[in-house]
């Protein structure tokens, strides 16, 4: 009996896996068609980037408010200080180009893991609304920082005329990081930190009573979060070639914020389809931006109304109703 | 040292009002246990009322400052109806995602109707400052921290000596209780955001009063200090609030005096940060332990 | 599950490929595209959205006068201006977006990080790029990029110079974004030509953008013996800073950099702007003719708005594309680089001389204000 369910349990594993490698497989091809076809032109192909830096930022700030249940408001902040690292790593290395990727990407990643790790602290004592606030006095202080230090960040004008290595020129790369941050992300989200993880969202008390140290997983979430938020932020500026402290402010936070809360909270899936669409549906809806953001907090306002509403309840238990119709049979 | 004394004095303006934004914090997080993050914004929204108000013909200027406090209050309880209460019992990441929605909703729907441009409140408060001892004090300003005053002590009298403010302690020590015992806590509810609200709006008029103009973003800063400054007094403190402002806005003026312009928001939040590490409870705040 | 992952990606895929298919513009071979970035949306919207006004001001004058002659041919110039909200990243998606119109020269951008972000796009796209208004150094960083407006430098050594050596004024108290970089440009040329010109600075105060209480650094500011106080800032702030200063019974005289343009309508009591002088390249109640003609011509079009002077930048950049296609001949790239350093255009914000660096040379005018009216006063 137990031989047989790990048999099953192995074989959906494998055919798991090779339906991962193919939608893999699928999207790379996609993109090259797409790119190479002259379907896209200068200006989808140049959203490429943009849409990918938003799915790792979501992604990855999934990880921390969805699976992890903390409302991360400075998100930017880890971004912020990928940029900066990375930036400054690509601007003052003389290296071959990949070699320069390479350094900036792994700087960026750490010195982002690294404040996520000192955020980490406040984290062991706090949760809920206080660390929100927390985190949300974290993006800020570091914006605060990045305009003070001057002669290493530029300040107010920030860094430019840094190496655009991550253009839609180099779309290869930029998709490579994506897929990658998102197995990785999914498969922690899968192991057993990330079964640990969810425990301590639903009920941080009975986990650690089952000797679930809350504490560990709650850092790891954030360092995790943070690393990619870093990655993120060295896309955006090698793609940009220009970042000032006041682009990763509140408002950056809340954006991918919204793209998790949209997406659906938990869903990794849902945060790549809601970055995708609300990268794009912007660019097509230009002369309305000012509208755009209204548009957002209603949404963020019903998607939240709704997901707690008896009408979800309802539609939820009745379609789970008939699909699980024989079981209910069998449990009476 | 009169260098000083005035610099004393320059934070006591910003530090009085976000005394009465705190107190709307305070008073909402002590019952409803819920940081209304649209509360800043609430200010804004005042400010506005108050400068169509001014601007209209034949409106006295104390029927525009009354319309201003009454639509604030009112605005307060529509919000807690329309986004709060359908989540009583939801998770707080819920409520507090959708209270940032309501803030971007206020925000942007005064972008939309008023645009970014700031518009300017004409002069209403007519005190002529005097000078003492070399240091000038403003009129403006010793309106602003009398009526400060006047509204934290009414405040202490209304929820320890009234029979409503018991009902309001009650249902904020345990609002399974207070219910049984006859209260109906979403009217204190109702009643606690409506006051809250009501003193954004006296925080607002004070706010054009000595700033002059009324723009969507206007609440978004005051709003998160007003946070901070709840926290540090010790959040659900009537006078933890009053302390924890005015520290807030001399704290903000020697920093911007003393050491650097920049740091100023690195000193606050970071000051957020240690206080809640060291003492989560700020200075005047109670321990709330936590149950499953 | 994953299946549904597959078909959602291949849906939004052909979501976009459709949605473009039909905005692939077609452009008439006697037809020369424009393109324009700027913030026609948030918080720097005023700035994208005169720029945008002026230029099509200048593009229908010209189309009215026959259009623009390129060597043998005769076309006619259509404007495309997009919106960048003032985000470098936006402007990169418009600039594409642009290309993707078949643009052949660019007036853009506005503001200046976005600008700076295009440069490596227009160079590569060997697209002729000529900013209105971005000020900041970088904005024409590049050989195919000019500007046609002051750069910060050029401000902040203006008003020192007025400042020190024409009212010889020697203690100055400086107050300045540090957010912002136009802010902190001006500001670090106007400190070094103070020094150089042997004047000092008293005190020197920074605040952050979007701040509204500015009574600590004025405090400091008049416990000084300053002489002068200088602000080169946006009117949003400075709007703030001259009433607080006039509450605090300051009463040296205020001088500010082009940002100020506009102050007037933005105080309630317009006394405490009053004898301020600030730097800029227009004013609309100018006396010459030109300039006459295009506030009549801008009034008409815009529901009796008054051209500001970004609105003049943008007519004037489209007349300066005009006059560098039509000595080129030609719209090769390096053929406009070179008639850019050969032409002289005359302005309505002056007339302008372009160097190879990039950079417009043209007079400075100096504006007072007086009775609560802007007045223009001549430098020697």
């Amino acid at each position: 009996m137990a031989n047989e369910f790990v048999k099953k349990k192995s074989g959906e594993v494998k055919k798991a896996s090779i339906k991962k490698l193919i939608v893999i497989a699928l999207v790379y091809v996609g993109v090259i068609v797409l790119v190479n076809s002259g379907i896209l032109g200068y200006q989808y192909r140049n959203l490429l980037v943009s849409v990918s830096v938003n799915i790792i930022m979501a992604v990855s700030l999934n990880l921390v408010t969805g699976f992890l249940g903390e409302l991360s408001l400075g998100h930017a902040g880890f971004m912020a200080i990928g940029a900066y690292t990375g930036s400054l790593i690509t601007l003052h290395l003389e290296l071959p180009m990949w070699l320069e990727i390479i350094a900036g990407l792994a700087g960026a990643g750490v010195m982002a893991a690294i404040f996520g790790l000192i955020i980490g602290i406040p984290v062991l004592r706090l949760h809920g609304d206080y660390l929100a606030i927390v985190t949300l006095a974290f993006g800020q202080i570091i914006a605060s920082i990045l305009n003070y230090a001057k002669s290493i960040t530029g300040g107010a004008s920030g860094l430019s005329n840094i190496p655009e290595y991550t253009t839609s020129k180099h779309y290869i790369l930029v998709i490579t990081l994506v897929i990658l941050s998102v197995v990785i992300i999914s498969n922690i989200m899968k192991s057993r930190y990330g079964r640990a993880i969810t425990a301590v969202r639903d009920n941080y008390i009975a986990a650690e009573a089952t000797g679930v140290s809350i504490r560990n997983y709650k850092i790891f979430a954030f360092v995790v979060g943070a690393f990619f938020a870093g990655i993120a932020g060295f896309i955006f500026a090698h793609n940009v070639g220009i970042i000032k402290p006041n682009k990763f402010d509140f408002n950056m936070s809340i954006n991918i914020l919204v793209i998790v809360v949209l997406g659906g909270m938990g869903s990794i899936r849902g945060s790549i389809i809601a970055a995708i669409i609300l990268t794009v549906l912007p660019e097509m809806l230009r002369d309305i931006q000012d509208y755009r953001m209204l548009m957002y907090a209603v949404l963020l306002i019903a998607a939240m109304l709704f997901n707690n509403s008896k009408l979800r309840k309802h539609l939820v238990d009745d379609g789970a109703l008939k699909k699980l119709f024989t079981r209910k049979k069998k449990e009476a | 040292m009169n260098g000083f004394i005035e610099q004393f004095l320059n934070g006591l303006i910003p530090g009085s009002i976000y005394a009465l934004i705190a107190l709307g914090y305070t008073m909402v997080y002590g019952i409803a246990k819920m940081i209304n993050f649209a509360h800043g914004d609430i200010i804004m929204v005042g400010a506005y009322i108050l400068l169509l108000g001014l601007n209209a013909a034949g409106v006295p200027t104390w029927l525009a400052i009354l319309l201003s406090i009454v639509g604030c209050g009112i605005l307060g309880v529509v919000i807690e109806k329309v986004a709060y209460k359908p989540l009583r019992n939801a998770p707080s990441l819920a409520v507090l995602i959708t209270a940032i929605g309501v803030s971007y909703f206020l925000q942007n729907l005064f972008l939309v109707i008023f645009s970014s441009q700031g518009k300017s409140v004409p002069k209403f408060i007519h005190v002529s400052d005097f000078t003492v001892g070399g240091v000038t004090v403003s009129g403006n300003m010793i309106v602003i921290l009398v009526v400060t005053i006047i509204v934290m002590i009414a405040l202490t009298y209304f929820i320890n000596k009234t029979k409503l403010g018991s009902a309001l302690r009650a249902v904020s020590e345990d609002k399974g209780a207070a219910s049984l015992m006859g209260i109906n806590a979403n009217r204190m509810i109702s009643m606690t955001f409506a006051i809250g609200s009501a003193l954004a709006g006296v925080a607002g008029i004070l706010w054009v009063s000595m700033y002059d103009k009324a723009y969507p973003t206007l609440g978004a800063i005051p709003g998160i200090k007003a946070f901070v400054a709840a926290v540090i007094g010790g959040i659900g403190s009537v006078p933890g609030a009053m302390i924890g402002g005015i520290a807030l806005g001399i704290v903000e003026s020697f920093t911007k005096a003393y050491i650097s312009g920049e740091l100023v928001d690195a000193f606050v939040f970071g000051l957020l940060i240690i206080v809640l590490i060291f003492k989560p409870t700020g200075i005047l705040g109670r321990k709330r332990i936590e149950k499953v | 599950m994953k299946f549904k992952k597959v078909l959602s990606v291949a849906m939004i895929a052909a979501m976009t490929a459709v949605s473009f298919a039909g905005c692939g513009a077609k452009s008439s071979s006697d037809e020369f595209v424009i393109g324009g970035i700027g913030p026609t949306t948030g918080d720097a919207a005023s700035y994208g959205t005169s720029v945008k006004n002026g230029a099509q001001i200048a593009v229908d004058e010209i189309n009215k006068a026959g259009g623009v002659k390129i060597g043998d041919e005769t076309k006619k110039l259509k404007l495309n201006f997009q919106d960048d909200a003032n985000d470098a990243e936006t402007a990169k998606n418009a600039f594409n977006k642009l290309m993707d119109d078949k643009m052949g020269a660019l007036v853009g951008c506005v503001t200046s990080t976005p600008c700076i972000a295009v440069t490596s796009l227009s160079k590569d796209a060997k697209i002729l790029q000529i900013t209105p208004s971005g000020s900041q150094k970088e904005c024409a960083q590049y050989d195919n990029c000019f500007r046609v407006c002051f750069t910060d430098p050029q401000q902040g050594d203006a008003m020192a110079d007025y400042i020190v050596n024409k009212l010889g004024k020697k203690k100055v108290a400086v107050l300045y974004a540090n957010s912002s970089s136009y802010s902190e440009g001006v500001k670090d040329a106007f400190d070094a030509k103070v020094k150089e010109l042997g004047g000092t600075v008293v005190v020197e105060e920074a605040f952050a953008e979007k701040d509204v209480d500015y009574n600590t650094q004025l405090s400091k500011v008049k416990a000084s013996d300053a002489e002068a106080i200088f602000v080169p800032a946006y009117y949003q702030e400075v709007s703030y800073i001259v009433k607080q200063a006039s509450e605090k019974g300051i009463t040296i005289p205020f001088f500010g950099s082009d940002g100020w343009d506009g102050i007037i309508d933005q105080v309630s009591d317009k006394k405490v702007v009053e004898g301020a002088t600030f730097l800029s390249p227009f004013l609309s109640t100018d006396t010459d003719q030109k300039v006459q003609e295009f506030t009549k011509a801008y009034k008409a079009a815009n529901g009796d708005a008054n051209p500001d002077q970004f609105a003049a930048d943008g007519y004037d950049t489209v007349y300066t594309i005009k006059a560098a296609l039509e000595k080129a001949g030609s719209t090769d790239i390096d053929k406009l680089q070179e008639a850019m350093t050969q032409i002289k255009v005359e302005g309505v914000t002056g007339d302008m001389t372009f160097d190879k660096g990039g950079d417009a040379t043209k007079s400075t005018k100096l504006i007072q204000i007086k009775d609560g009216k802007y007045t223009a006063i001549t430098v020697k």
